[in-house]
């Protein structure tokens, strides 16, 4: 069997007495998409600030391409860094930059491009997101919460890294918006033949971009299989997420705590 | 369950935890000073910290030098007149000012307006993962961010501070021909009389030191803040008293070790 591309091994994390991550176990093979889906609160974002070094696990090993990134700091960690792209829950826009410097700020920074051609991307990459070249010279703060999320998602996929995050793309938008960033998200990985892990607790969004879909709850992947067997899993957890219902063993985990 | 508290025990703890705080501020501080130093540079950030510490600190800079120099020879008149020495006002002002009020008055304004703002944008930064996107890009945020506001404040305060000594002497030089019937000439005279040129350097000297104390504690304070809207307050708080209050010590610290001449 081929390495995965990235590798999640008995990840721990805690912080203060409180166990986020409780030995998370997930493989992700290149090309592939992978959807990791849980309750508000169970570490989803923490897993993925995990692999991206922006938060040190207590224990457990993360390996891409077979090789052990877990303890790289400094200047490797940003060589790393360009081979990831990552759409953050919150946009995470700079608000002191324009948009065009936003979309082009790994451009410029990790590949030494021009900001002249620099801003020539920006335009392109923004029009595959949809956005005219006028948004280009806004501020974040002055586009709606849909254009901010697809600028993240400009900013993400600007250097053609090999692999990218997409922490809940879809959440607050309309359905209709949601799905166009679907789109956007399958367009891009099937073009350039990325590696996706995307967080969402949107059924609709993970059954349209995953390949597999596995369920984080109680810090651990209790479930995790192809996008097609989601709804046969058998397993009480995952479907009672999947329907939505109040009633089922994760409300029953919740009041015990 | 029941905690018994042990006072020994409480007053370890906050040792332990006063110490560990002391730690990371040294390290945070260590890591500025080499980000400083290490490429890349980030010159159009520098630019902008330049301007909004030192052209925009003027207004404030100024107003209090001037009040401060009027104020001083005010006062230094009445004390003098007991004596009958107020021809030794303009020497003791200029003195008062360049190696003492200047530094520090202009500094704890400074340090009002730019240690907040470094927390305040720094702050929210972090509680929107705008520092752990810089970090996703490639880009280190000591060298970003950090780099060009020490660098700046390092640089501008001693500047910010010449400017007011001189509007801090002119403020008690207007005072004194104006409502203490002084002559204007022989005022200014005695200014530059006992002058010695060290008196002005060792307060742009403090000046640096406590321009780096600013943007240090605006910064850490910014870099390091969690809990959305409330941290971010809570943040500019602790940066504007912490700096305020570091730089009295390290006034107080550079006075009687180092300058003691
Ligand atoms: N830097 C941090 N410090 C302390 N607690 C944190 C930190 N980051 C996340 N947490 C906690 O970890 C838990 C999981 O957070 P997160 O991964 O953001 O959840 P989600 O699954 O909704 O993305 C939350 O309870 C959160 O409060
Ligand atoms: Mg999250």
């Amino acid at each position: 069997m081929a390495t995965p591309k990235l590798s999640l091994q008995h990840i721990h994390k805690r912080f203060g007495a409180k166990v986020v991550l409780d030995g998370v176990n997930l493989d992700v093979d290149a090309g592939e998409s992978v959807v990791v889906m849980g309750g508000s609160g169970t570490g989803k974002s923490v897993m993925l600030k995990c692999v991206l070094g922006l938060i040190q696990p207590d224990s457990g090993r993360i390996l891409l391409d077979g090789q052990d990134i877990t303890h790289v700091h400094g200047r490797e960690r940003e060589q790393l860094l360009r081979r990831f792209g990552m759409l953050f829950q919150g946009g995470a826009l700079f608000d002191s930059l324009r948009v065009w410097r936003n979309v082009s700020f790994g451009l410029i920074s990790a590949q030494r491009m021009s900001k002249r051609d620099a801003r020539a991307k920006a335009v392109e990459i923004l029009a595959k997101v949809g956005l005219g070249p006028e948004v280009g010279d806004l501020r974040p703060a002055e586009l709606s919460g849909g254009m901010q999320k697809r600028v993240a998602l400009a900013r993400a996929i600007a250097t053609n890294p090999e692999i990218i995050f997409f922490d809940e793309p879809t959440a607050g938008l309309d359905p209709i918006m949601a799905d166009v960033i679907n789109k956007l998200i399958i367009e891009r990985v099937r073009e350039m033949g990325a590696t996706a892990l995307t967080i969402t607790h949107d059924m609709a969004s993970a059954r349209k971009i995953a390949d597999r879909i596995g369920m984080l709850h109680g810090g651990k992947i209790i479930w995790i299989g192809p996008a097609a067997e989601v709804d046969r899993s058998g397993n009480p957890y995952v479907e009672q997420f999947i329907h939505g219902r109040a009633e089922g063993p994760i409300t029953m985990a919740v009041r015990r705590q | 369950m029941t905690t018994v508290t042990n006072p020994v025990a409480n007053v370890g703890r906050a040792t332990l935890e006063f110490l560990a705080d002391v730690g990371r501020l040294c390290i945070f501080a260590a890591q500025s000073i080499l980000a400083v130093f290490t490429p890349p540079f980030y010159f159009a950030n520098l630019g902008r910290q330049l301007l909004s510490v030192g052209f925009y600190s003027l207004p404030v800079v100024g107003l209090t030098a001037l009040f401060t120099g009027a104020v001083l020879a005010q006062q230094i008149y009445i004390g003098t007149g007991r004596f009958n020495a107020e021809s030794t006002v303009p020497t003791i002002v200029v003195f008062g000012i360049t190696r003492e009020l200047g530094p520090v008055i202009a500094s704890l304004m400074v340090a009002g307006r730019v240690s907040a703002a470094m927390a305040a944008e720094l702050g929210t930064m972090r509680v929107t993962e705008q520092i752990d996107a810089l970090t996703t890009l490639a880009t280190n945020p000591f060298r970003y961010l950090i780099a060009p506001r020490v660098l700046a404040a390092t640089l501008m305060l001693p500047i910010l501070v010449l400017i007011g000594d001189i509007i801090g002497v002119m403020g008690g030089w207007a005072l004194a021909t104006t409502v203490l019937e002084y002559n204007s000439v022989g005022y200014l005279q005695r200014t530059v009389d006992f002058l010695e040129t060290w008196d002005v350097i060792s307060g742009l000297i403090k000046a640096g030191v406590f321009g780096f104390i600013i943007a240090l504690m605006g910064c850490y304070q910014g870099f390091n803040s969690s809990g959305g809207a409330q941290g971010v307050g809570r943040a500019t708080t602790n940066a504007v008293v912490s700096a305020s209050i570091l730089i009295l010590a390290a006034n107080y610290i550079i006075t009687s070790i180092v300058f003691t001449d």
